[in-house]
């Protein structure tokens, strides 16, 4: 066995079961039951880390989470997790441990040059340098503090875990199961409050797991399990252990994480942690203290550590923390760890006590020295002697240093708390505004004793059980010692050399002396120019400790100094619990239109379109690539017929006696007077006369309209509508529904389409005077099945599109291309879609883009001066209706050969490419095969002016500068005879 | 955070989208001699204050109603949450 | 005293007690030429280019807390000019070029690095909008490479190109682009400024406005009244709340954007990069912690605080995109108010109020704006003219119809 420090009897950790570990390649033993840290110290492991900048010597200094110093690298390969605490991570059998940020081996590390130039490096020195030359800032200067920047590292490959998200309600969340929480638990369970019982620790107790108190005349821990045992037996509770509360959010919401699988070798496909979402009527806040340490000159060598986490190791996981322990105390928890110890049979070799007063006991071969400090320390690699204020050396590998302790007010302070002052405990009590039905009870409170904090708990739970309407039990809140710890504050000892007060980023005295000497004097100016408080710990065990040497250096008290406040998360918390499942394809949902699967058996090459898929094209055998199936489908669709998915387009149902009037207010263009059984074009300004969306709506009775929208502003248009319908104008009767994924549509376009459709529609009239262009009508297909069918066209030819309930629209597409055969009907993607729009000047997205008018577009006359709709008025502004606005135009290369590019500006032949001399842009392009070159549309100042003049389209970033006709948009059949032929 | 929705009990506010001022419900005439700049006021001036804010919500992921709530805007407070349609008819009532 | 490597060492050997205050700490006098209310980045700049490059002398900064203490102190760091449209891209390219000499102009070293923002593109059309800002882009003197797919993969292959839901298509690169340590961007304004006389009050609120027969002629603060002959407000994120003091109502609501850092880690992300199928900016900073944020939490607010769903989102767009970030840990998140105004454009301008002068609307794009709206406000403040990069941040443009809205998401201001 190697773990020599193992005490013979105390602690929790269970000796039966041997578990198996490495760190830095060496293998040791532990228990189930010990953390990381515990195991290491058993094995008597003391140097563990490297500090972040000077990378001096680290070792364990805490027993909790809120570790600075002993940050490892877990587990390996895909696995590995970087800046891991060793004192949180719970052993498991075959535990791979690294040490991080250093180069070569961990006792020789060629980084510590660092730790001989300090002198150089003091608070802000980067400030001062790295200046000239000035191109050695990015070539030399910051590649080096880059390369040496940072902690751990990542695998570098996907997170193999799983990690999932869930949501929970509760009347009373209870952060924090020590004696506080436990008591408020019991209080407000047995009052019946749904209480959750959320523990950072993967055991009951808290704080009591790492003394040797008494409750109720036993030993605390048999008071704790009975606790437990009566907790978990309530249906109203949920005991939740490795669940840390990490936020405190608006109207009672906390955040937690659930840690399932840290503690195991494997997840074995389980999700590895959980974050949940606790909504809460009351949260009580029992999250103990925080103990800090005292600065004195190298007071951060391994060995030296905080007294309660000495005591935590040898009461908790029976571990000595050294051959021979000292301990450095201003308060009287600082002799609690002299008596544990003593108790447990480790060796006390001195007890230094800043307070000149009595000893508060005395121990057989131990040195207790009243009034005075540690003024040095030795040791290279580990503690080996400590030098006293009073001159005195003592041999000692293994400080145990008690500054006096910090309630953990991080939750209080995620709103609008501030920590007020309390002299009598020397540290931060929550103040201010706590978050809206929070409360704190116990240490957090600053009640230091185990009873008051029993005593705190056991009220809180009672007087919160009773604002929720609940009664009370009359039970009686468990009995301990209540003596206050007393405490003389003591922050600091003066002298010569570098005492540190945030050990991971290495700040110390002198740099808080010399930011309060450059100006630095504010709490918040100390932190960001020294870096107090900015590490991983958040400065947990440092903040209070470096704000009152601040206040000393200013000649200031504390609270006029400033207070420091904390913000979420309480602990560091995974990317991937936040992300939960929603990582690769699971990112977004997936939607799917009714020919999806057919089109993928057909050569569908599908593309997205906001959560939609669309088929692209489809691919025939024998096609080279994509553009030899899109001219095809376009030819195809020109010469004979063609069929397209056009599901995803938005579609609105509005009924009712004031339907008409209600699109005549949306609609820039007047929709009063359309006829039943015919559809309109209906353009759509945003109130500050902005295009916003461009779709038909079909008028199938009176009182019943149905509106097409964009597909990607399906879901925007529909809340504008209810906008108006239920902020602007509720005295309307009129209803809306979206209908999107009810309907599946299609658009048969081409020459033959009327006669393909004539084979599929039941009994109508499918002549041009019987259904002519922009008529619309309920039908029935294929021998009745409900549709609805629509002359409209985007491609400019003959074209409907026909609507059928979703469950029927595979059957549909099949029925189309049956019946489409003997005009051998060709499916067709967005492709083809955008290449035919474009021949025709339709407008979509790229045009619609949220910035351009009407005007711009070329459809001012669309917008009604005669009624009012929304954003008619503010289409009339000056700048919007000026001369020199761009316009709508088509485009083509004056060399056919040439390729377009959507993004060219356009220049005038001979300009210099500057932005004076820019004319506007190329909004979209296309091959052509009805033309046989490449055409586009773009946006021109005064372009409807300027049909058959050439300007350059010019593409700096892909370095083309293209001699352009402007044309018409409306390039392919601008009268329009096709369309209603 | 959560509203406290008037027919369908406190709902997380993630199901909600947010406009902005509940002055949005209040559109100019048109006719107006100014009209220009009556609905300059109306879109883009704001009072934008540091304390009470009736705003406008609209309950996307549930019943699609749009909700006039007034909340504090330093501490996030919800002290009122109305029906849109509701305001809106009384506000055409009495104008 | 001037700061370099041989300054450093000489301190370093004398045990670094020889640094002196950065600035001064005078009490306010009775009256001022120019007084800017504000203490933020953008105030900062103004008092050191009205001093230093516009010869005026009899300047006070007024800060309500600590300076820097606004979005200068909270924000994700971010330098960058790919801008689109002729209002907006010559100014920021002209703040870019104040940024590349920043350092020697303050003598203070701000840690610009410019190791280029790259913008992905996730659709044909979203790479076409792309092309159209890159060309603006180079059009005003800019920087920009539009990169295809494979180039992309090349740079930055640690992108999730092969289980994407929404693949890669394209992207548009700034080289130029990079980030600054954010506090010491004020520091080194504050610290010039002082040199050159400026006398930058700190805890002293302005409480109201002195007026004389239509005219601004001074302050009321905290500290008592001081007169000024001109009276620049540079509040962004309190824009509203103070103006109200002077009557008036501005086209801009205030709203939070959540910024946040990560544990450090060793070198994972080179420069700056952009999810345009969702809302994510990541870079990593010099201290090894990946500084990251995406969309406003959406309502108004005051609070320097946001919410759950905001944070899930952000880090759902980065797990979407980086999956190989799952073990790296949050550290920790804040919030900071924005001045979100009606086109997403800012607003330097004078009021109707003679003697009164506004800087704001700076949306959650001011930081990389600093230098620019500093010489801009200037410049307008100097001589009663606007700056040539800034011609168009009027408060008129909105009554006029000359919006300056890059993202087209009209007058709604959570959108943009």
């Amino acid at each position: 066995m190697t773990d020599n420090y193992r005490l013979p009897e105390s602690g929790k950790v269970d000796r039966s079961k041997p578990l198996n570990f490495s760190f830095n390649g060496k293998d040791m033993v532990g228990y189930a039951g010990d953390t990381l840290a515990s195991a290491l110290l058993a094995n008597g492991t003391r140097l563990v880390a490297r500090s972040f900048k000077y990378h001096r010597p680290r070792g364990i200094f805490t027993a909790g989470s809120e570790e600075p110093n002993a940050m490892v690298q877990l587990r390996s390969g895909d696995h590995t997790e970087p800046n891991t605490r060793a004192t949180v991570a719970e052993l498991f059998d075959g535990l791979t441990a690294t040490s991080q940020n250093h180069r070569g081996p961990l006792n020789f590390d060629l980084m510590a040059v660092n730790d001989l130039l300090s002198p150089f490096l003091s608070a802000g020195f980067y400030y001062k340098t790295f200046m000239w030359p000035r191109a050695f800032w990015e070539k030399v200067y910051e590649p080096i503090i880059r390369s040496a920047a940072g902690l751990g590292k990542l695998s570098g490959n996907e997170d193999p875990d799983q990690y999932d998200k869930g949501f929970l309600h509760c009347d009373l969340l209870i952060a924090g199961a020590g004696p506080a929480g436990l008591s408020a638990a019991l209080s407000a369970a047995r009052a019946g409050a749904r209480v959750i019982l959320a523990e950072e620790d993967a055991i009951i107790g808290g704080r009591l797991n790492a003394e040797t108190h008494e409750i109720a005349g036993d030993s605390a821990d048999v008071w704790a399990e009975t606790a437990r045992a009566e907790l978990a037996a309530m249906p109203n509770v949920r005991i939740m252990t490795r669940t840390t509360v990490v936020g405190a959010f608006d109207h009672g919401i906390y955040s937690a994480v659930e840690r399932k699988t840290d503690h195991l070798a494997t997840s074995a496909g389980k999700p590895r942690q959980v974050l949940w979402r606790i909504y809460t009527k009351r949260a009580i806040v029992a999250g103990g203290a925080t103990e800090r340490a005292v600065a004195f000159k190298n007071n951060d060598r391994p060995g030296i550590m905080l007294a309660g986490s000495v005591r935590a190791y040898a009461n908790r996981f029976g571990v000595a923390t050294g051959d021979a322990v000292s301990i450095l105390t201003n308060n009287d928890t600082g002799w609690d760890t002299a008596r544990d110890l003593v108790a447990a049979g480790v060796n006390l070799a001195a007890i230094i006590d800043t307070r000149d007063m009595a000893p508060l006991h005395s121990f057989a071969g131990t040195s207790i020295i009243m009034g005075a400090a540690v003024a040095d320390t030795n040791g290279r690699l580990a503690l080996s002697s400590i030098k006293l204020t009073n001159g005195q050396t003592i041999k000692t590998d293994c400080l145990a240093v008690s500054g006096g302790w910090s309630p953990n007010v991080h939750l209080t302070c995620h709103q609008r708390g501030r920590p007020t002052w309390r002299d009598d405990i020397a540290g931060f009590v929550p103040g201010g505004e706590l978050p809206v039905g929070q409360s704190v009870a116990g240490a957090a409170n600053g009640d230091l004793s185990l009873g008051a904090a029993l005593n705190s708990g056991h009220k809180l739970g009672n007087a919160l059980a009773k604002e929720l309407g609940l009664t009370p039990t009359k039970s009686q809140a468990a009995k301990a010692a209540d003596e206050p710890s007393s405490i003389s504050a003591f922050w600091h000892v003066a002298g010569e050399g570098r005492a540190w007060v945030d050990l991971q980023n290495d700040v110390t005295v002198k740099d808080i002396k010399q930011s309060q000497a450059e100006g630095f004097r504010s709490v918040e100016h100390l932190k960001r120019y020294t870096t107090m408080g900015m590490a991983t710990d958040q400065g947990k065990t440092s903040n209070v400790l470096g704000l009152a040497i601040m206040a000393e250096a200013t000649g200031k008290t504390i609270p006029e100094t400033g207070t420091t406040i904390f913000r979420p998360p309480y602990t560091p918390v995974a990317m991937g619990t936040l992300g939960g499942r929603a990582r690769g394809k699971d990112y977004a949902p997936t939607r799917l239109t009714t020919s999806h699967e057919w089109g993928a058996k057909n050569g569908a090459s599908f593309t997205e379109v906001g959560n939609w898929m669309r088929a692209e094209w489809y691919a025939k055998q024998g096609e080279a690539g994509w553009r030899d199936s899109v001219d095809r489908e376009v030819i195809a669709t020109r010469k004979s017929v063609g069929i397209c998915d056009v599901t995803t387009l938005g579609k609105i149902d509005i009924q009712g006696r004031d339907a008409a009037a209600f699109l005549n207010l949306v609609y820039s263009n007047p929709f009063l007077k359309v006829p039943v059984g015919r559809v309109r074009y209906g353009l759509m300004l945003r109130e500050d006369g902005i295009c916003y969306d461009d779709g038909t709506t079909a008028r199938l009775a009176e009182n019943h309209f149905v509106m097409t929208t964009t597909t990607a502003n399906a879901v925007l248009v529909y809340r504008r509508l209810e906008f108006v319908r239920q902020c602007l104008c509720p005295n309307m009767d009129v209803h809306l529904i979206s209908t999107t994924d009810a309907w599946a549509q299609f658009a048969v376009a081409g020459p033959n389409s009327r006669a393909l459709l004539s084979k599929i529609v039941d009994d109508v009239d499918m002549s041009n005077e019987g259904f002519p262009f922009m008529a619309c009508a309920n039908v029935t297909v294929c021998g009745g099945t409900p549709a609805r069918l629509f002359r409209i066209s985007f491609s400019g030819e003959l074209a409907y599109e026909v609507a059928v309930p979703a469950r029927y629209g595979d059957s549909m597409i099949k029925a189309l291309m049956e019946a489409g055969q003997e005009f051998d009907a060709t499916p067709y993607g967005t492709e083809a879609l955008s290449v035919m729009r474009i021949e025709k000047g339709h407008v979509v997205g790229n045009e619609l883009n949220g910035t351009t008018t009407a005007l711009n577009l070329g459809m001012g006359g669309m917008v009604s001066v005669k009624k009012d709709s929304i954003g008619s008025t503010l289409a009339k502004r000056e700048l919007m209706i000026a001369d020199d606005v761009v316009r709508l135009v088509g485009i083509r290369p004056v060399d056919k050969s040439m390729k377009l590019d959507a993004g060219a500006h356009f220049l005038e032949r001979g300009a210099d490419t500057t932005m004076d001399n820019d004319q506007g842009w190329v909004t979209s392009v296309a091959y052509s095969p009805t033309f046989g070159h490449h055409i586009g549309l773009g946006f021109v100042i005064r372009g409807h002016e300027r049909h058959g003049d050439i300007i350059r389209a010019w593409d700096g970033v892909r370095g083309k500068d293209i001699e352009v006709e402007i044309v018409s948009p409306h390039m392919y059949d601008p009268e329009g005879g096709i369309q209603r032929g | 955070m959560i509203i406290n929705h008037p027919t369908l009990g406190p709902r997380d506010a993630a199901e909600f989208v947010h406009l902005g001022d509940a002055t949005l419900m209040n559109r100019p005439d048109w006719q107006a001699e100014d009209a220009v700049e009556q609905f300059h006021e109306y879109l883009y001036q704001r009072d934008n204050p540091a304390g009470d804010y009736r705003e406008l919500w609209y309950h996307e992921q549930g019943d699609r109603s749009w909700l006039v709530v007034t909340r504090n805007t330093l501490t996030h407070e919800i002290t009122d949450v109305q029906m849109a349609r509701d305001v809106a008819m009384q506000q055409a009532k009495s104008s | 005293m001037r700061y370099s490597g041989f300054q450093v060492i000489k301190q370093g050997l004398t045990g670094n007690k020889g640094w002196k205050p950065v600035w001064r700490e005078p009490e306010p006098k009775k009256s001022y030429d120019i007084i800017i209310v504000g203490g933020g980045g953008h105030g900062l700049a103004t008092a050191h280019y009205l001093a230093k490059k516009y010869g005026q002398k009899n300047i006070a900064v007024l800060e309500k807390g600590w300076i820097g203490s606004g979005n200068i102190g909270r924000n994700t760091t971010i330098v960058r000019s790919n801008y689109m449209l002729e209002g907006n891209q010559p100014f920021y390219e002209h703040s870019l070029k104040l940024w590349e000499s920043l350092e020697q102009d303050l003598n203070y070293n701000a840690m610009m690095s410019q190791r280029g923002i790259l913008n992905l593109a996730h659709s044909d059309s979203q790479r076409d909008a792309m092309a159209r800002r890159g060309n603006a882009m180079l059009l005003s003197g800019a920087d920009a490479k539009l990169m295809t797919a494979d180039e992309v993969r090349k740079m930055v292959p640690f992108l999730n190109f092969d289980n994407a839901r929404f693949p890669i298509t394209a992207g548009l690169l700034q080289p130029r682009a990079g980030t600054a340590r954010h506090d010491a961007v004020a520091w080194g304004f504050a610290r010039s400024a002082d040199q050159h006389g400026v006398d930058i009050i700190q805890n002293c609120e302005v409480t109201g406005f002195q007026m004389k027969d239509g005219k601004c002629i001074g302050v009321e603060t905290s500290k008592g009244k001081i007169k000024a002959k001109k009276v620049a407000v540079c509040v962004a994120g309190s824009s509203s709340r103070v103006m109200e003091k002077a009557g008036m109502r501005l086209p801009i609501e205030s709203h939070v954007l959540q910024a946040f850092v990560s544990e450090g880690l060793k070198l994972t992300i080179p420069g700056i990069v952009t999810f345009g199928a969702g809302h994510l900016y990541i870079s990593q900073s010099d201290k090894g912690g990946l500084v990251f944020g995406g969309d406003l939490d959406g309502y108004n607010t005051y609070a320097q605080r946001g919410n759950m769903p905001t944070l899930e989102h952000v880090v759902e767009d980065m797990m979407g995109l980086m999956p190989f970030l799952g073990r790296a840990r949050l550290l920790r998140m804040w919030g900071g108010v924005m001045d979100m105004s009606m086109d997403g454009s800012p607003i330097i301008d004078k009021t109707h109020i003679d003697g009164l002068y506004f800087n704001g609307g700076w949306c959650y794009g001011g930081f990389k704006a600093t230098p620019a709206s500093g010489d801009a406000y200037a410049h307008l403040i100097a001589t009663d003219t606007p700056h040539p990069t800034a011609t168009k941040f009027r408060f008129d443009r909105f009554l006029r119809g000359g919006m300056i809205d890059e993202k087209g998401s009209g007058a709604q201001p959570n959108l943009h």
